[in-house]
């Protein structure tokens, strides 16, 4: 008897060409509904060269301000410090009310999960403008927009972390009796903190790329200085500024890959 | 073959009260009937190896009465409790002095052996003192020193458990078991992941823990010969009954043979 290789293609109904029809309509009518035209793009991008342009008038970058600019940047890197660790400090609780295995009660994992997940759908530039709103201008709201948005990226992960595991010895030791803290202490945490360590820094370079938007809507940090920058049509310095704040980026990515390195 | 009765045991079997003893204990699960009305009892100090064939319900027996699986009906009473009848905080107080040892071990990987031991104390004590050993009360530390010594493991107290053998990983569980300081130990094939050598080490330390403190054990055994050399009695499961049940002395391989499907057997 020889097999018969099946068809390339299953049969489709009527219903699935349909849909797809749809999601055809939906591409195209996108496109041309939000996307350049290309002559308007092209006309753009030679606009960037003339002598008046953007990019003719960055380079040579002007680090004239470079102190203050410096400072700047290590309110940023404070930022994003101060925030990823109030962020992943609450992340933990909000995760493991999240689990289903640690959590007391549906109900409150329903909510935990929520939480969670309107803290990282919510984009954290929304967070600034709340707190902004709290508690003023300046770094406070980018350090509390940067803790909002760290619950909702770690919570995700940690809890993540925490499905994933081995159940045998928390089963075994809730069968000894331990307490649910002393499940979550002695067992589930250490078999845990790898991936809650690699999860730590990526949401520590995470908030470093991200505080650096944030003074654009004045939460504090470097972007109001690169706002600033854009408004008075000081290309050149506001070339020193990304080119800075690409350094910090770089050499933060480069330390927490190192410490992940040596630690995992 | 078998060793003696411990005169503790001979004594206790008529007069003592039993340290389990079961009446109509049942279980279904949703379509399955697995436990059918069980009598039996157990004496203090002895050694009782569980027999049956796969899915014939031994550990689902075992899991009833510690009620980590709630049984559908019947009588419970063990270490003078009445197990069915306790609340949850009571239960849990009641499961600290029954040490189950699994048939995984169930170790927290990355800790080390002694971290693991000492949970065992979270039987009686609770809070971040008891979860690793850097954080232990020093008596606490001298005691699970004092149970890796009885399992004969002093030795690695501070190597991370994921590095060590299966055997003795099994014997790390021993020792945080014994940590619970148990009066009652209940083990589910606590050999089957281990090569015979070291899968009858571990059988004869349980045995030793019967014979020398006096504990009482009830084990469930796949392996014909452990059955008959690590236990005083023998109880088989068939058809969600007890449908053997005698001492091991009296036993031989030929009787028990139906109570096992694999090929050591023969
Ligand atoms: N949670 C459950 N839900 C439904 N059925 C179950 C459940 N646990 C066990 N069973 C069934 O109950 C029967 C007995 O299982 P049990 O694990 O107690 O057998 P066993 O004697 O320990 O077998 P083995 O020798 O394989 O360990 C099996 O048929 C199993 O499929
Ligand atoms: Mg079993």
């Amino acid at each position: 008897m020889t097999m018969l290789a099946p068809s390339r293609f299953e049969r489709r109904g009527l219903i699935e060409y349909a849909a797809l029809l749809g999601l055809l309509a939906l591409v195209v009518t996108s496109l041309a509904a939000t996307a350049p035209a290309p002559d308007k793009l092209g006309s753009g991008i030679a606009r960037l060269f003339a002598p008046s342009g953007l990019l003719t008038q960055m380079v040579p970058p002007d680090f004239t301000r470079i102190v203050p600019i410096g400072w700047k940047l290590l309110e940023t890197l404070q930022m994003a410090v101060a925030g990823s660790f109030l962020g992943l400090i609450l992340a933990l609780p909000f995760a493991i009310l999240a689990t289903d295995r640690l959590s007391p009660h549906p109900l409150v994992r329903h909510v935990a999960r929520a939480l969670i997940a309107l803290f990282r759908t919510v984009p954290d530039l929304v967070w600034a403008i709340v707190f902004i709103i709290i508690v003023g201008l300046g770094p406070a709201a980018g350090v509390m927009a940067i803790m909002i948005d760290k619950i909702g990226f770690a919570g995700r992960f940690f809890a993540e972390a925490m499905e994933e595991t081995d159940p045998g010895p928390q089963d075994a030791l809730r069968a000894i009796g331990a307490s649910r803290l002393g499940l979550i202490g002695s067992a589930v945490i250490p078999a845990c903190l790898p991936s809650f360590i690699a999860t730590s820094l990526f949401a520590l370079e995470k908030s470093v790329r991200g505080s650096a938007a944030l003074g654009l809507v004045g939460a504090g940090g470097i972007g109001v200085d690169l706002k600033v920058a854009f408004d008075l049509f000081n290309y050149d310095e506001a070339l020193a500024i990304i080119l800075m704040m690409l350094a910090l980026v770089i050499a933060v990515e480069q330390g927490s890959g190192w410490i992940r390195r040596k630690l995992i | 073959m078998n060793a003696p009765l411990s005169p503790r045991a001979l004594a206790s079997s008529a007069l003592a009260e039993p340290v389990l003893a079961v009446a109509g204990l049942a279980k279904d699960f949703p379509g399955r009937k697995v436990l059918g009305g069980l009598d039996f009892a157990l004496a203090p100090g002895q050694a009782t190896a569980l027999i049956g064939a796969n899915g014939s319900g031994k550990s689902t027996l075992l899991r009833c009465l510690v009620r980590l699986i709630e049984p559908s009906a019947g009588e419970i009473r063990m270490l003078g409790r009445d197990v069915r009848a306790l609340p949850p905080r009571l239960l849990r107080r009641f499961r600290a002095e029954v040490g189950i040892v699994w048939q995984r071990h169930n170790l927290v990987p990355r800790l080390s052996a002694l971290s693991n031991v000492i949970h065992g104390v979270q039987a009686r004590m609770s809070g971040p003192r008891v979860w690793v050993q850097s954080l232990a009360p020093a008596a606490v530390r001298d005691e699970a020193m004092e149970c890796l010594v009885r399992v004969g493991l002093a030795d690695r107290a501070l190597v991370r458990v994921d590095s060590l053998s299966g055997g003795q990983q099994q014997r790390v569980a021993i020792a945080r078991m014994l940590m619970q300081r148990p009066a009652f130990i209940l083990a589910d094939e606590p050999d089957a992941s281990l090569d015979p050598q070291t899968g009858e080490e571990v059988m004869s330390l349980l045995l030793g823990l019967v014979r020398q403190e006096g504990l009482s054990l009830l084990v469930i055994s796949h392996r014909l010969e452990h059955t008959l050399r690590f236990s005083d009695r023998i109880l088989g499961l068939a058809d969600g009954q007890i449908a053997l049940d005698l001492a091991t002395r009296d036993a031989n391989a030929a009787s028990l043979r139906q109570f096992f499907d694999h090929a050591d057997a023969a």
